[in-house]
């Protein structure tokens, strides 16, 4: 066996690369900035671009300019700088331009503490967009998942047209940890469908039987037109209210009805349990070991790490708590992703645990919580 | 070869626009240059500029307001052979100017056409960053408070190696942009025009007007010959060619037997400068060496080498869940304000951990087992006290062995660096303790 030691923004950079990423531009900001200088190293000696922008809003720009010439593009920030990112964000969205964004999150709100860790922005990656359609997040638990969640964000932002976000924390983007990166088993690496030859390519033409448009990119042999305005399927603008509600709708349901096909998730289930614990990201680690001492002491607790947060996998959880009476939920923060919770379960006692105060939560804190349901 | 322009969605701006004679020498200049659209891409942002990409038959990219020469940026760095042609009002100009400065300082193969009428058509005429004090706009009085901004002035502070100032009315229209794309780097053409619908409805401003303006201002026709120099993304390709490609992380084989398997804990309270991060590392990778997992979660200020530092360690056979320390098996006490940022957390210490103390360094009162080691009167400099530490670690055979230890250290150091390192680890003395 050999291991390597690597922070999760190294393993995201390497994820990244192996995902067939070349292109990244970012600004830097503490917590994310190894990412930036990982991709450095990786990049440019193997042809690939990496670029420091002027700011965030032109690191984002970049790479959408780049991910519609056809190149996988990935970008990497902070809280701060997915608020300046939030207008691409929504270009990215409603234009169907594949991207990867890692937003290391830190405590907040606004610049917040710069090397302290939370999950504030867990409803802010989902919902700060103009227009409120959904994006796809993904949340590492540790180093592992730092590479291999990235691997499949590329997948997912290539299969769907459509920004997939890293939500990651401090905690694990600057915490070292040892991993076998040989033993991970790698997803099949997607790439964007072109059309089938034959017919004239319109830029957001979706095939039958597709929920979403055929790829050309700019610069290739046909021209093709991309646009932040509202769009018919010839990339102009439409006012034809029709088209346009098909479309919006289209850019919903092509995630919200394909999440079971992508629901990542861990789970650990004691069949003499009642309580079903729920957590993501870093908190999941505290909750592991609370577990495990609840275990040695006679108490009997399930766990369900969820890996995809949005679009919600409103079946997975369903199908897993339903033979629970309980459910806790703990997040690193006052309470976001547990109204999700409660709204998928109306008729389950839900308990959280939220803390705001750039340390972990302690595995006694979640134990507290499960002994008292 | 025939016109680009597209014939199902001719230019259509108000009446007496000066954008549509731009729209048609931009048409004449790419005729002259006999490319085809499928090697241009027009980028456009918000405003009237912003109608542009969609007048011609090529690629296209329109995007959000003052963003086009990011996105022109991004394409052009993917695909160095389009010709790539943004249009921007002075508008988007203004709410860019971060971008524009950049791109001036950059200098990639992009050329910018500045569709510059002197106010905000779209929105009802109001000012915009190249506004004249004494015109009549949708902002009130506020125009008379800012100064307008000289394009080309701005430009060429910046850097950029090509910027021109021309009516859009010039009869060569065609030949000047023409020239702007030709040049192989960032160039730029600042267009006066007129704005008949919102500007003119106010101000006197006739074709001859912008003549007489231009031509009392200092011309700018093109080359900056101080800023001329390499083409960005040519640059880019030397440079990076030339840095050493990384096709893996480092991986350590595990070589060697732990002397523990269980989990431990280890937390080392010091000061930056105290290398307390690399000595945390090097533990991590002595515990890699004899094949356990381990994880390093570092806490310290922005600022470099003061304040405090502080490295926490877990190694372990088993998968680490918990990344914070619980119970520690060892606090190695290196500064005080290092113990400070802890302080809290001596309280509940039992028998199990032990402290190696520093006789400088106060601690708490707890009930931890102390061991006072006195780095100072071993002639040990601060800098070297942590790995000093590790030392001392090994040879009580606690956490590590001096095996796990020296294995680290070939693996983190390179000569003279690791001699060096090795030498220090085999003089601690552990004699007294």
């Amino acid at each position: 066996m050999a291991l390597s030691f690597l922070e999760g923004n190294e393993a995201i950079a390497w994820g990244a690369k192996e995902a067939g990423c070349r292109f990244f531009a970012g600004y830097p900001i503490t917590p994310a900035t190894t990412i930036f200088n990982t991709m450095l190293n990786l990049l440019p000696p193997s042809g690939g671009i990496c670029l420091q922008g002027e700011d965030e809003i032109a690191s984002i720009g970049y790479c959408l300019g780049a991910s519609m010439a056809g190149l996988k593009a990935m970008t990497a920030t902070s809280g701060p700088g997915i608020s300046l990112y939030s207008e691409q964000i929504s270009f990215a969205i409603g234009s169907e331009i594949p991207i990867v964004i890692v937003d290391v999150q830190r405590l907040g709100p606004s610049t917040g503490s710069a090397t302290r860790g939370a999950d504030g922005d867990i409803n802010f990656m989902r919902w700060g967009n103009s227009s409120g359609l959904p994006v796809i997040v993904l949340a590492p638990v540790d180093v592992k998942d730092c590479f291999l969640l990235t691997m499949h964000a590329f997948n997912l932002a290539e299969e769907f047209r459509c920004p997939v976000f890293i939500a990651s924390n401090k905690e694990i983007a600057m915490t070292r940890e040892s991993i076998d990166l040989k033993s991970i088993k790698r997803p099949d690496i997607n790439e964007r469908l072109a059309p089938l030859e034959g017919k004239p390519f319109l830029p957001f033409d979706v095939a039958d039987g597709r929920m979403v448009p055929d790829f050309l990119p700019i610069g290739g042999d046909v021209p093709v037109r991309q646009t932040s305005s509202t769009h018919g399927p010839d990339g102009y603008i439409t006012t034809n209210s029709n088209e346009i509600a098909d479309n919006q709708n289209r850019l919903k349901k092509k995630l919200v009805s394909a999440v079971n096909s992508f629901s990542f998730y861990e789970e650990y289930i004691n069949k003499n349990s009642d309580t079903l614990l729920i957590t993501y990201g870093i908190t999941t680690r505290a909750a592991r070991a609370a577990c495990e001492d609840l275990k040695q002491a006679g108490t009997s607790v399930s766990h369900l790490v969820l890996k995809t947060l949005w679009p919600v996998p409103e079946d997975l959880i369903r199908e897993k708590a339903k033979n629970f009476k309980h459910v806790v939920v703990a997040e690193m923060n006052l309470g976001q992703y547990v109204r999700e919770i409660e709204r998928i379960l109306p008729e389950k006692q839900i308990k959280f645990y939220g803390q705001m105060d750039g340390s972990l939560i302690y595995p006694d804190r979640i134990k507290e919580v499960i002994s008292n349901v | 070869m025939s016109s680009l322009l597209n014939k199902s969605r001719p230019p259509v701006f108000c009446p007496g626009c000066s954008h549509e004679r731009v729209a048609h020498a931009l048409d004449k200049a790419f005729l002259n240059m006999n490319i085809q659209g499928d090697q241009i891409v027009m980028v456009s942002d918000i405003g009237c500029s912003g109608l542009f990409d969609t007048f011609f038959n090529t690629h296209a990219f329109h995007g959000l307001h003052g963003r086009a020469l990011t996105y022109a940026a991004g394409l052009k760095l993917s695909r160095p052979e389009l010709n790539v042609v943004v249009t921007m009002g002075d508008g988007g100009l203004g709410i860019g100017g971060a971008h524009l400065l950049a791109a001036c300082r950059r200098n990639l193969n992009l050329t910018l056409l500045v569709l510059n009428n002197f106010n905000f058509g779209m929105t009802g005429g109001q000012c915009s960053a190249t506004t004249p004090t004494e015109a009549q706009v949708g902002s009130g009085f506020l125009n008379q408070l800012e100064r307008p901004l000289d394009v080309c002035e701005v430009a060429s502070a910046a850097g950029i190696a090509y910027a021109a100032r021309c009516s859009s009315y010039r009869k060569d229209l065609a030949q000047e942009i023409e020239k702007a794309i030709r040049f192989n780097g960032f160039s730029l053409i600042d267009m006066w025009g007129i704005c008949p619908g919102r500007f003119t409805k106010r101000n006197k401003l006739t074709p001859k007007d912008i003549d007489k303006s231009i031509s009392d201002l200092a011309p700018k026709k093109g080359v900056v010959s101080g800023n001329v120099r390499k083409e960005y993304s040519q640059h880019y390709k030397e440079l990076a060619e030339s840095r050493k490609s990384v096709n893996a992380p480092v991986t350590i084989e595990a070589s060697l037997i732990p002397l523990n398997t269980a989990r431990q804990e280890v937390i080392i309270l010091g000061s930056a400068g105290q290398r307390i991060v690399t000595a945390g590392e090097i533990l991590c990778l002595a515990g890699l060496s004899a094949g356990l997992n381990a994880t390093q979660k570092n806490d310290y200020p922005i600022t470099v080498l003061r304040g405090h530092s502080i490295s926490e360690l877990v190694l372990s056979s088993e998968e680490i869940g918990f990344t914070g320390i619980l119970n520690p098996d060892v606090i190695v006490a290196l500064s005080q304000e290092g113990v400070e940022r802890r302080k809290n957390f001596f309280d509940t210490l039992n028998e199990k951990t032990l402290i190696l103390q520093l006789p400088e360094v106060k601690i708490p009162s707890c009930k931890a087992k102390v061991m006072n080691i006195d780095f100072k009167a071993q002639g040990i400099k601060s800098q070297d006290r942590a790995l000093a530490s590790l030392s001392i670690l090994a040879k009580l055979n606690k956490v590590i062995s001096l095996e796990m230890l020296q294995s680290a250290l070939k693996v983190r150091f390179k000569e003279p660096a690791l001699s060096i390192s090795l030498d220090l680890v085999d003089q601690v003395e552990t004699d007294s303790l």
